[in-house]
């Protein structure tokens, strides 16, 4: 019987105490897992070095993460939300529904997106965003590189690129399709044959094919790398950092004669990269602990400077950090988007 | 039909039977093996010992050996010296590294190595006055070298690795200075970033799983038997019992995910509860194990012989003396078999967990005492999950050895069920 009072007053406990447990001590985040790398990267060197506790770092993808900040205010909504791309006006709507005006947009630098191949698997050197245009585009009926561009290798094509959830489908059918799309000259036919409607003739470019010669890959790179394991032939679209740390398995293409490196993404010469974001609750700013000086932190030049540790994973610093660093000193909110 | 027919349907029969029952054994051996050869390397690690002297004017500048004052030195100052200090133990061992770039060298040891020389200097200031030795781990490419997972060939295309590092580690390797063992680091230490695999460990995620397994225990075991005596022993059978029973064997079959999608809304939104704690785990995996549970409890008290029963209540004994004092234990290993089979299952579920946020990064470790289950943590199979996706490859063999921790978990869990089963049961 003894066991039976014991869980008893276990159970007890616990009602009792779930009464008083809603104060909290760290820092929460969540959103993006393109920006997940480097939140904990910082979140750790923060722990370390602070005597606030290491900052809780959720993943879960950038829409969720910003629906998650646009909760509410209070200690068990999040503080950060984490984005591979810029906060939109039905957020920011969302949010002042719920109460938060203010939020503060701090960009923390850039991601480049590359198109890689195993290394075994030559002849993917150089590309163009028309290429991959070519040959992922629903109007498309090449079966091999060859159909696209003589002058590519005899190899079929198999394209593993990122699934419509990421962040980073949307910098792909930005940077790479439309682009290829108008260097193809099809465009301007979309253009027309939509009466000259803009946003119709862009849709029509991002279409994708449905044959199973383009795969969206809804889950991380490791899958696309696994991907290409199975399919020698086959391109794939990586981040900076995660081919980076597989350079001995992967090489990435040039985009119109640029090898992607942190400088000439930096630079703006490769076309392909995109900023990453973070979205912080003013609210949270003198109630959490920790949380001013994380985000201070986080953009110093320590860490996000061309020198720093998020560098060296594969972010491409951003040559307006001390811009950055002003505004989150002064706790500047985000004004209307353009 | 005739005979031989007959003995040849039996023959195909069995054949049919053993081809099924080696396809299984196939596959099994087969994830044993890919499991067994990525993951063992995950209990090695390479380390290297240092001997330091620590540059005082550097690390304590107003020189009064206060941790407070000397906390303004930063990880990033101390990854300056530890270079430095590299420098002075190679020289001192007759190793040349006039070869090696300087973020080379900064790059044999792990980025971990700062904190922990810092977190042991700002423990006792008065290392800064003394020679001591110190063990940090090596990176995790030079780790990877001595694993088979980074070749000197591979290491010329890896932008993260150079030959020349490699050759420099067999050098320190032959000197002494670094050496590759057990590495228990692994089971108590937390999770670490992308920049440091070498450091992750399975800490947090232990202590959370431990937590959650508690809660359910608590939890479900009481409600799970007090259900099943009920609706066996007093219940009266009735359209609204079946219904119960219908609801219960339903909800044994239903996904894991909604039980996280109840537990976000009910549990963190309506009750308040924190997010990402075990708790909230615990309360999830609770509701998905009960109907576990009852089914097995209600099975093995079905079981007992009514005669059991009916002799009691023939000596007089009331109906809860003879439910609690003859039915209860007779049936008690059976309650415990499904138990321990439906605690094995909490602790191998992730789906729950993702939507009360305990998929994340979690460096801090939940404390031991009762308020530990307020605070964030991970939990076993989160933690794999996690490191499946990071970019870096040593990743890998930290998930595949977080997947033998589990297996070991759960061929314990269960062979803790079989014996238990074995020597309690009673044949009536």
């Amino acid at each position: 019987m003894s066991f039976v009072k014991y869980s008893i007053g276990a159970v007890a406990a616990v009602a009792v105490s779930a009464g008083f447990a809603s104060a909290r001590d760290n820092v929460h985040a969540a959103g993006s897992s393109t920006v997940l790398p480097y939140a904990t990267i910082v979140a750790e060197a923060f722990g370390e070095n602070f005597d606030f506790p290491t900052p809780l770092i959720e993943s879960g993808g950038s829409g969720a993460g910003r629906k998650k900040l646009c909760e509410g205010v209070g200690a068990n909504t999040t503080d950060i939300a984490n984005s591979s791309s810029r906060i939109k006006q039905s957020d920011i709507d969302n949010c002042a529904a719920n109460g938060i005006d203010e939020i503060m947009e701090v960009r923390i630098g850039y991601d480049g997106i590359v198109f890689a191949s195993r290394l075994e698997t030559t002849g993917f050197e150089d590309l163009t965003p028309m290429h991959i245009y070519l040959a992922a585009s629903d109007k498309s009926s090449a079966t091999n590189w060859k159909d696209v561009d003589p002058n590519m290798p005899d190899r079929e094509i198999m394209l593993f690129i990122p699934g419509t959830k990421h962040g980073t489908r949307e910098v792909f059918e930005k940077k790479v399709m439309l682009a290829g799309c108008k260097a193809a000259g099809s465009y301007d036919l979309f253009f027309d044959q939509n009466g000259g409607d803009k946003k119709k003739a862009e849709k029509e470019c991002y279409k994708v094919r449905t044959d199973g010669r383009s795969v969206d890959i809804d889950g991380d790179y490791t899958e696309t790398l696994a991907r290409l394991a199975s399919n020698p032939n086959g391109i794939g679209v990586f981040g900076l950092s995660f081919l980076l740390n597989n350079t001995d398995t992967i090489y990435a293409a040039k985009i119109n004669g640029v090898v992607a490196s942190t400088e000439t993404i930096a630079s703006g010469v490769y076309p392909v990269s995109r900023p990453l974001y973070f979205y912080v609750k003013n609210a949270h700013l003198d109630v959490i602990p920790g949380l001013q000086e994380y985000i201070e932190f986080f953009v110093s030049d320590d860490i996000a400077g061309p020198d720093g540790p998020l560098a060296e994973y594969g972010l491409v610093s951003d040559p307006e950090l001390a811009a950055t660093q002003d505004m989150v000193a002064n706790r500047v909110p985000i004004g209307p988007l353009d | 039909m005739s005979l031989k027919a007959r003995q040849s349907k039996e023959k195909r029969f069995q054949f049919a039977g053993l081809a099924a029952i080696s396809i299984g054994l196939l596959c099994l051996v087969m994830l044993f093996a890919s499991v067994l050869s990525a993951g063992l390397p995950a209990f090695q690690q390479t380390f290297i010992k240092l001997t330091f002297n620590l540059p005082a004017d550097k690390l304590d500048k107003s020189g009064n050996r206060n941790p407070q004052e000397m906390k303004k030195v930063s990880t990033i100052g101390y990854t300056k010296v530890i270079t430095e200090q590299l420098k002075l133990n190679l020289t001192k061992a007759g190793l040349e590294f006039d070869q090696l770039s300087k973020k080379e060298l900064k790059n044999m040891i792990s980025k971990e190595a700062p904190a922990q020389v810092r977190y042991a200097v700002l423990e006792d200031p008065s290392l800064l006055d003394r020679e001591f030795e110190m063990v940090l781990l090596a990176n995790g490419r030079i780790d990877g070298y001595y694993k088979g997972r980074v070749t000197k060939k591979s290491a010329e295309l890896d932008v993260m690795v150079s030959p020349k590092q490699l050759e420099l580690a067999d050098q320190m390797k032959r000197a002494g200075i670094l050496e590759t063992r057990f590495n228990g680091r692994f089971f108590y230490w937390p999770d670490a970033s992308d920049l440091r695999p070498e450091a992750a460990g399975l800490g947090v995620a232990l202590l959370g799983s431990f937590y959650m397994v508690l809660i359910v225990l608590v939890l479900a075991v009481p409600l799970a038997v007090c259900t099943a005596i009920f609706l066996e022993e007093f219940a009266p059978k009735n359209r609204f019992t079946d219904l119960i029973e219908i609801n219960i064997s339903n909800l044994a079959a239903v996904p894991s995910i909604v039980f996280g999608i109840l537990g976000l809304s009910l549990f963190i939104n309506f009750m308040d509860l924190p997010q990402s704690a075990p708790i909230v785990g615990g309360l999830c995996l609770t509701l998905m194990t009960l109907p576990t549970v009852i089914i097995a409890a209600r099975a093995s008290i079905k079981a007992v012989p009514p005669s059991i029963k009916a002799a009691a209540l023939g000596l007089g004994a009331s109906k809860v003396q003879a439910v609690f004092h003859h039915v209860l234990p007779s049936a008690a290993p059976g309650i415990l078999t499904g138990t321990i089979i439906g605690l094995a299952q909490a602790l191998g579920e992730t789906a729950p967990l993702l939507l009360i946020g305990m998929v994340a990064f979690v460096r801090e470790y939940p404390s031991l005492s009762p308020e530990g289950i307020f605070e964030p943590a991970t939990a076993l199979p989160v933690q794999l999950y996690n490191w499946t996706v990071r970019g870096d490859p040593a990743f890998v063999e930290r998930a595949s050895g977080a997947i033998i921790v589990l297996l070991v978990f759960m061929i314990t869990m269960n062979l803790l069920a079989i014996v238990l089963r074995k020597r309690f049961e009673r044949r009536w």
